[in-house]
Order: C-alpha cells, then structure tokens, then sequence
C-alpha cells in the first residue's frame, strides 16, 4: 500500500511546536489541580576577583524551585580545565551542561595545541556558543583563571556579550555583592583579603537577596594551584533539634544497635573453594 | 512589599551598550570617542567598557545596540580583515573594513540590533569615517551614533567646522562626549579617545571628574 508523503522544505530556525503542546498540557493539568515543574533557577550571587597572584571565584549554594529552595547546598563553582573554573547563575541546567560542553572542548584543543589553556579561549568558546542561541540559554557566567599571561576575570551574559574586568559579579544578589566590591575592592590584593572581600559580598547577597542563601562556597586560582574551598563558610548551619525531656537529639543516627534484635542461634560453614584457572585479558586501547 | 518573581533584569533584558559613539575626520587622520556605560535594564553592568574595538591596527570601530550584537560584529570583522589582509599582503583599507561591518549589519538586519561606526586611516584616502546604520554604508565628514547622539545633534551641526586639526577634533568630540553623557540615562562612566594617523594610533582615556563642564544647575 502506498503511503503518500508531503514533502516539506525543511525550514531553518527553532521549532516551537512544543510550546503549543506544553500550553495544552499545563491547562489540563490545572484543571484538575495540579502544576506543572518549573525549570530549577540557581538563585544565585556569584563574583569574582582578580589579586596579586591569581583569581578568587565564590558563589552561594542555593538552587530555588520558584519560591521554594531545592537544593541547600549545590556547587556553582564548575571545572573548566586545570587553570580555569566558571561560576554559574542563571537555569542551573544550562549551565551545567554549558560548563561542562566547553570544558570537553577546551580539553581537546590542549591536547591539539600541546599547551595550558588560556582564559581568553574559553571566554571565546562560551561567548559564541551563547550568542548562536540567541539568548535561550539562560547561563550567566563568572569566568576566571590564570595562564600564560596571568590572571584573567571575565563576565558572559546570556545573549553572549562578554566584559572583561578586575572584579564582576551575576546573579540576582549581583547588587548586594557589587555594592561590597565598589567600596573595598583595590588593585594588587594579597590572597588573604582578596578571600575576605569576596567571602564578604557573597554574604552580602545571600544575607539581603532572597534568591540565594546557605553556605559560601570559594575558589582561589594561582599560577600551577587551585584550593577549591567548599564551604569556606557555613554561613547558615542548621540547628540541632533536641528532645527536652529526655535531653536526646531528635535528628541523628537512624541505624539500629547492635543487640536489638535478640539472636537465638548462630551457625557460620566456611565454603571451601579450589582455584581451578586464571587468565588476564587485556583491553584493546589501540 | 511586593515580591519581584521576574527575577534579575539581565536575565530578561538584553544587555545594550546605551551608549554616545562619534569619529570625525580630519586633514590626515581620524579621532574616535566613545562613553562606557553598560547597562542591562535600568543596572548598569559595566561602567568601564572601552566601546571602542580595534578591527586592525589604524582601523577602529565604535560599538552601539545590543552588546552581544556589537562585540559578534567586530570580532567577526575583526577575523575577517586579518585573513584579507594577509591575501593583500598589505594593510586593508578602512572602506574594505567598512563594507565587512555593512554587509553582517545588511543581511542579519532582521536579527541584529547593533549600529557601529568605522573609522581609521589608510595610505590611499588618509583619513577616514564610515556609517553603517541599518545596513547602508556612507562616508561621512563626522559620524554620531548611540542613544546619546539624538541629545547633541543640534550641537555637533553648530559647532562642526572644515578643515580642524588633530587637537581641534579631540576637543570637540571630548566636548560632545561630555554633553550627550550628561543628558543621556543610558551614556556615561568615563570617555574613551582613540586618535588616528599616519604615524600610529593614541588611545586616552578622561575620567569622570576631568571631563568639560557646560550649564549645570
């Protein structure tokens, strides 16, 4: 039986036809009351600053479900290469998967070009990736490290426009964290300070911006070091939860000790067993 | 208080250059000025952008409109005037530059919203300034460009005069600078100079404080 098929001139561009789906989808399921899941936004102050030897990175460590905190204590500092790491705000899976995409590539083209990678490459990389997508990935990235030529600091928005500067800051408690910068901040910091003023404006965000909270997560970037620091603050600990009565922690150990269970009997039969063979076999790496 | 849930501004809004640009020509060279303002919404994202890029060594643009669009074009002409320019063996005209930036800001101009104006030197017509708004491509005495310029039109046709040299052309673009930065939301920071002419290329930078001041109650 013949099928008859159209033959459309495959047209460019993104498709959008899920939207339409997902309106569909998102009337029906209110209908009978319930919601759809919202894409996982990271909230989120991240900053940067160059000292004298190198970059310091900090982020705060919530993830927020709208108004809800999914995560407590997700890591938005993300590796690069060896010199170079990202901090990310923005959809938390956009930029996951775009750290972790140019962070492949970038690995590859150090193997091609026998070298370190510089900073200006994956600035590069991430800026035309962003700009080919118009704008729809949602990563808004603080990228720092130290190569060749010293320590760099750069700042990508979404739409793929980059800045390159001594001190940045993104997300929605960018404000509050810049406001620290602009008072403290000064050229050729030793690493100490540098520490204390970013540790300082991710407090200042995650203590005056509802999007982020929880801990401080640093990392401090030199030439041939990297101290990934998390947390460097637990800026927020969670209280123990104590049964007054009887003076016992409430939260704590949910195992069961040893002698709860009465033991009647006990048998143990060692199974004797002959090596009959051994052989190696050797994966073919070629 | 009202919850804001649509989140931070540079997540929505695009990140645009605000901006005040402005090259003039003059008898052997050309002089470029820029402000640097970013802003995303009504925050200001960078306040110390050097708007203006170089695409080869005498041949300078300035960048307004969206930042993304702006910085796409000139680091693709950027690449685009290395490659001819080594197929030349010589350096590349500032018209050829010009006509790289018209023919992205022509064909993309449903897509792109960036305006940049390119200027520079060459052996053959010394100095030079260009227009590519929209895709056209002009050469013009002077050429300003930006949300600023609208505010300064008026003055740079009055003040505007034939045959300046290099120090008159400075002062007057640092003066144009100053006004448009001062009325203007979007412009502002500190000013960028580039100078260029046959014996090299001058970049200078005028803080805040220590641009002209005009009627200011």
């Amino acid at each position: 039986m013949a099928t008859l098929v159209m033959s459309q001139a495959p047209v460019g561009g993104f498709s959008f036809e899920n939207c339409k789906r997902n309106a569909v989808l998102e009337g029906e399921a209110n209908k009978v009351g319930c919601s759809m899941p919202a894409a996982r936004k990271t909230g989120t102050t991240i900053c940067g600053v160059v000292f004298k030897d190198g970059v310091v990175l900090g982020a705060d460590t919530r993830a927020t479900e709208g108004m809800i905190v999914a995560d407590k204590n997700c890591s938005k500092i993300h590796y690069i290469s060896p010199n170079i790491y990202c901090c990310g705000a923005g959809t938390a899976a956009d930029t996951e998967m775009t750290t972790q995409i140019i962070s492949s590539n970038l690995e590859l083209h150090a193997l091609s070009t026998g070298r370190l990678p510089r900073v200006a490459t994956a600035n590069r990389m991430l800026k035309q990736m962003l700009f080919r997508y118009q704008g729809y990935i949602g990563a808004a990235l603080v990228l720092g490290g130290v190569d060749c030529n010293g320590p760099h600091l750069y700042s990508i928005y979404p739409h793929g426009s980059t800045d390159k500067l001594p001190y940045v800051t993104m997300g929605s408690g960018s404000l509050a964290a810049m406001a620290v910068f602009e008072d403290r901040y000064k050229p050729d910091m030793e690493e100490e300070e540098a520490k204390q003023l970013v540790r300082d404006a991710i407090a200042a965000g995650i203590f005056n911006d509802l999007g982020s909270g929880s801990n401080i997560d640093l990392s401090v970037i030199t030439k041939g070091k990297v101290d990934y620091i998390r947390p460097h603050d637990e800026a927020n600990k969670k209280g123990v939860r104590v049964n007054e009565l009887e003076a016992m922690q409430l939260t704590g150990d949910y195992k069961y000790k040893r002698g709860t269970t009465g033991v009647l009997t006990k048998l143990v039969t060692p199974l004797n067993l002959e090596l009959v063979e051994e052989t190696v076999h050797t994966m073919d790496t070629s | 208080s009202m919850l804001k849930e649509t989140g931070p501004e540079w997540l929505s809004e695009e990140v645009k250059t605000g901006t005040t640009i402005i090259a003039i020509e003059f008898d052997g060279g050309v002089v470029l000025g820029s402000d640097s303002r970013v802003s995303a919404g009504s925050s200001v994202v960078n306040r110390v952008m050097n708007k203006l890029s170089p695409l080869h060594d005498k041949i300078y643009c300035a960048l307004s409109g969206s930042a993304a669009d702006a910085q796409t074009i000139a680091e693709m002409v950027n690449y685009q005037l290395d490659v001819h320019s080594l197929e030349i063996d010589e350096d590349p005209q500032v018209r050829s530059a010009a006509t790289l930036v018209r023919n992205i800001s022509y064909k993309y101009k449903e897509e792109l919203s960036a305006h940049l104006i390119v200027a520079g030197w060459d052996r053959k017509n010394k100095g030079q300034v260009f227009a590519t708004l929209n895709g056209l491509l002009t050469r013009q005495p002077f050429a300003v460009g930006g949300s600023g310029s609208s505010y300064v039109y008026g003055f740079v046709d009055a003040e505007y005069r034939k045959g300046m040299n290099k120090e008159e052309c400075q002062q007057f673009v640092v003066n144009t600078l100053s006004l448009a930065m001062n009325r203007d939301g979007s412009s502002g920071g500190v000013a960028y100079i580039v100078s260029i002419d046959e014996h090299g290329t001058e970049e200078k930078v005028i803080l805040g404080n220590d641009l002209p001041t005009f009627f200011d109650q």
